[in-house]
């Protein structure tokens, strides 16, 4: 408790810091992260906001396997990722706090205000539990500051489970000199519809922990903000995506729960409904595709959300879609596998199970965004393009970017984001059903209630009037024009950005979530003179356009990803067996450039400072050879 | 040609119609002469030239095996789509498109084996189709292979000492699920009372399930022998509110009242196997129908645009 003497105030001037509030689930982390977070974006920083989430609802409090939190990241410029290792932390109790250390959580010198009271705990196995957690973290040059938060809690309120995480907020908002006022706002938005006196209570609760943190902490940060000059909004990336569906005039979506997809439905369920649209629970995960293929059919651009053992089951319907040309978008929000994998967390890992995860040819497109902001816009373009090439999107994002919370330019919408009428008008006796051009492999979608235009679709192969048709040239055909339609996209496409110069010793190659480490990572490298660049690819199938001539250009060509690939030298692995990281695959086969990767899948995010090592690396190991 | 009767009592002709039932024939069946099959088409032919139904309002949603081929040969819109999964694209088209009629087309390894979870699920949403399964207790797209409607001891490619089990039953399953709104039986050799089955089930707003039994002439042709010999293995269910096609009176002389709003009679009747029971064993129109309870009214482009910008104040910082 003697830590917490003040001596003199000492206030630093950062460009950014990382914060985490970490409690055992149940003890609304989630609240006080959202309203800090909100109030930095508010202010003008740039806010990266990640959640730590146990896979069960309420696990055993007060255990390394109870952790629940979040981790705020803001700085002065925009915020991309959510960094490297943590400043200071809040945390509720040493076991939760342990956990985190565990995961090299925490930076070296990182500031810890905890619980006082497990210290001198009545019992006296929490007593000891606490000691060799102690005992534990004294490996690392932490700083422990000791805040008696249950205590200053109870004297608001009568259970401290529903309070502390408002005094923590006090202690944040006096730390980082956050604005009251927004604070208060947020807290009376969050509980409106509670009695007023709820609002006054946690009020209450910011301002005693400001004023304690005021009265007993020697230090302060301070993050200078700048105002945001166009307007602006803040989500997750599973809201963005929700939103642009309905943006997108999407007005079905089926779903079956499944984490971490489940959010998308949540933010549908409650809004979809003043959009003309619904959100349907189906009985499984093939079931939800069915019903999006068949509002599909009856003329809808139909969505159907999912993860990874869902996308398995969906399986055999999107090759229904694929042969019958029906528009589909699938939202795969990635998390680790196979089978039930890492529920919770983060991979990237159903890249090629989503391009290639299909019996027989099936041609589809794959999109992953690379940001939040990202995932609004890639369900506009996914709409635009199943409805344009009558094929079946989906869109790759994952955990990271489903529960990471970033502000983006507001969206100014626009009516044609939406799905064109249903063209029902008749169509002349002897029409094809599939009036493929011969180039392109378009064709016009006839939905049931066109005059004349009865016709029966089906997933068996068939001739351009839908008949059934096990004839060698017609299954050809089918099969060219249904790949022909893509090839016609990509010539759409542009070649991706390059992140630093057009050329030099390394180019970093990632895709999707990874966007902002891996630019911060290639900064860094980039500041002390290495020559390395970086283009991040968003459309995974057909390959953006370029990639190449661009590899060329580059001594050598890497790939960061989140998913697995063997390290040449360990056992029974050497360059010919070796398995590469799921783009590496992809690229090697595509261009025939000796792609390398490097991966990690530790079911968090990657860290801009391991990218940084691994780049580094690979550009000594060019120097040696 | 089969060596099956065909059937007992001839159809009747409808001459009012505008469009006649062959004008509902979009090609020629490609099933083995003498299949049940044929008879189901009739009597749907003959329903859609009844009810003057215009072939772009109606769609035809079908799975895999043998009777799923049935959307080919109907001049409509039709979705042949994969094994044991009609009901979820029935169910997506009919949310998508309530204003058109829907009808499904299942066999019995389709609907009640690979489907079974759909077809439950499909019954308690009740969305407001025509559900046809036709049952001929075995696989013959893929030749002779069990299925869950197969007879007790019955010999199949796969199970070559007969059967182990008991058969699955239809009724009582769908009898069994909540919300179930229509559930009847019908048979393909009693072409009459088929189609009048066909009729209720069409009027019945919701999930309008009809179990067709028939026999497949290459792999099933005698599971019904002693019903098609004998009229007197059949009790036609029989009320105001039920079954009544003309004729059948005399042909059957087991008849018995049942009132298709008893739920309980009609699950007791389901599970006893005394007698092969035709007509309509539940019938109740008060059930939610699912398109019906999550019908939204459409809103304008320009209106979602209005909408979302409101929506989107929420998340402004």
């Amino acid at each position: 408790m003697n830590q917490t003497v003040k001596s003199k105030l000492t206030i630093t001037a950062v460009p950014e810091h990382t914060v985490e509030i970490i409690t055992n689930s149940g003890e609304g982390a989630q609240k006080c992260a959202t309203i800090f977070g909100q109030t930095c974006a508010k202010m003008g920083n740039g806010v990266w906001t990640v959640e730590i989430i146990p896979a069960e609802i309420e696990p055993p409090h007060h255990t390394v396997t109870s952790t629940s939190g979040n981790i705020v990241r803001f700085g002065t410029e925009k915020v991309t990722n959510w960094g490297d290792r943590s400043k200071l932390a809040i945390a509720f109790n040493d076991q939760v706090c342990l956990s985190r250390h565990r995961l090299d959580s925490f930076a070296d010198d990182c500031i810890i205000l905890q619980e006082s009271s497990w210290e001198n705990h009545e019992n006296e196995s929490i007593r000891k539990m606490y000691a060799e957690a102690m005992e534990e973290m004294s490996s690392k040059n932490y700083r422990f500051i000791q805040v008696p938060i249950e205590e200053e809690t109870l004297k608001v309120v009568d259970n401290p489970q529903h309070g502390k995480n408002m005094f923590a907020l006090g202690m944040l908002a006096e730390i980082y000199q956050r604005d009251l006022s927004i604070i208060e706002k947020q807290i009376a938005h969050i509980f409106h519809k509670k009695p007023a006196k709820v609002t006054e209570l946690n009020i209450q609760l910011v301002k005693n922990g400001m004023e304690w943190a005021r009265e007993n902490l020697d230090f302060q940060f301070h993050v200078e903000t700048i105002p945001a000059v166009e307007d602006r909004v803040v989500m997750n990336g599973n809201q963005a995506a929700a939103l642009g569906a309905v943006a997108a005039g999407m007005e079905m979506c089926a779903m079956y729960p499944i984490t971490p997809a489940t959010s998308v439905s949540h933010e549908l369920a409650s809004i979809i409904e003043n959009y003309g649209g619904i959100v349907h629970q189906a009985e499984d995960e093939i079931a939800a595709a069915g019903v999006a293929l068949g509002a599909s059919y009856g003329g809808k651009v139909a969505l159907t959300v999912t993860s990874g053992p869902g996308m398995a089951l969906k399986t055999e319907f999107l090759g229904l879609a694929i042969m019958t040309e029906m528009p589909l978008v699938v939202l795969d929000v990635q998390r680790g596998g196979p089978s039930t994998g890492l529920p919770t967390k983060v991979e990237q890992s159903d890249l090629l199970s989503s391009i290639y995860g299909q019996h027989g040819d099936a041609p589809r497109v794959v999109i992953a965004p690379r940001s939040i902001e990202e995932c609004f816009h890639a369900m506009v373009t996914a709409r635009r393009i199943a409805e344009t090439f009558r094929c079946v999107v989906i869109v790759l994002t994952d955990a990271n970017l489903a529960t990471g919370v970033q502000q983006f330019t507001r969206p100014v919408f626009d009516a044609r984001w939406q799905q064109d009428p249903v063209d029902f008008s008749p169509v002349e006796k002897g029409f094809r059903a599939y009036d493929w051009d011969a180039e392109t492999g378009l064709s016009r979608r006839i939905v049931p209630g066109t005059p004349g235009g009865a016709h029966t679709v089906t997933g068996l192969a068939h001739d351009e009037y839908s008949n059934v048709s096990y004839d060698p040239d017609s299954n050809e055909r089918g099969a060219r024009m249904r790949s022909r339609k893509l090839a016609v996209f990509q010539s759409t496409l542009m070649p991706p950005d390059i992140h630093g110069d057009e050329e030099g010793d390394l180019l970093v190659v990632g895709w999707g979530s990874t966007q902002g480490a891996v630019e911060e990572a290639v900064d860094r490298a980039r500041a002390e003179g290495n020559k390395v660049s970086t283009c991040q690819l968003t459309f995974m199938w057909p390959l953006e356009p370029g990639l190449k001539e661009i590899f060329s250009r580059f001594k050598k060509v890497m790939t960061v990803e989140i998913n697995y690939s063997d390290t040449v030298g360990d056992p029974y692995i050497t360059e010919e067996t070796r398995r590469y990281g799921q783009l590496a695959w992809l690229l090697r086969a595509q261009t025939l450039v000796d792609v390398d990767c490097w991966t990690s899948c530790p079911g968090q995010p990657l860290r801009p400072n391991d990218i940084y090592n691994s780049i580094i690396a690979k550009n000594e190991q060019g120097a040696s050879k | 040609m089969s060596s099956i009767p065909i059937s007992l009592l001839e159809l009747e002709d409808d001459a009012s119609a505008c469009l006649v039932a062959d004008d509902y024939q979009k090609k020629e069946g490609k099933w083995c002469a003498g299949c049940g099959d044929f008879g189901a088409l009739n009597a749907v032919k003959r329903l859609l030239a009844k009810e003057q139904l215009r072939p772009e309002k109606m769609a035809f949603v079908s799975g895999i095996g043998c009777s799923s081929r049935f959307p080919h040969y109907v001049n409509s819109y039709g979705f042949h789509g994969i094994h044991g999964r009609a009901l979820p694209i029935a169910t997506g088209l009919k949310l998508a498109r309530p204003e058109l009629d829907v009808f499904v087309v299942m066999g019995d390894g389709d609907c009640t084996s690979i489907g079974a979870g759909h077809w439950i699920h499909a019954t308690r949403y009740n969305a407001n189709m025509t559900v046809l399964l036709l049952d001929n207790n075995i696989y013959g797209l893929t030749k002779n292979q069990t299925s869950p409607t197969t007879p007790q001891g019955h010999a199949s490619n796969t199970s070559p000492r007969g059967s182990l089990l008991p058969p699955l039953n239809p009724l009582q399953t769908t009898l069994g699920v909540s919300n179930a709104s229509f559930v009847a039986q019908t048979a393909d050799w009693v072409p009459a009372h088929l189609y009048a089955t066909l009729q209720a089930a069409y009027e019945h707003k919701g999930f309008s399930f009809i179990r067709i039994l028939q026999r497949c002439p290459k792999f099933t042709p005698d599971v019904f022998a002693k019903q098609v010999k004998d009229p007197d293995y059949t009790e036609l269910l029989i009320h105001e509110d039920g079954v009544n096609a003309p004729g059948l009176d005399k042909l059957f002389k087991a008849q018995r009242v049942h009132d298709p709003k008893d739920i309980d009679e009609a699950r007791a009747l389901a599970q006893r196997d005394d007698k092969l029971r035709l007509g309509i064993f539940f019938k109740d129109a008060s059930f939610p129908v699912y398109d019906e309870i999550r019908a939204v009214p459409p809103v304008s482009a320009e209106e979602k645009v209005n909408r979302l910008n409101k929506e989107f104040d929420r998340y402004a910082v």
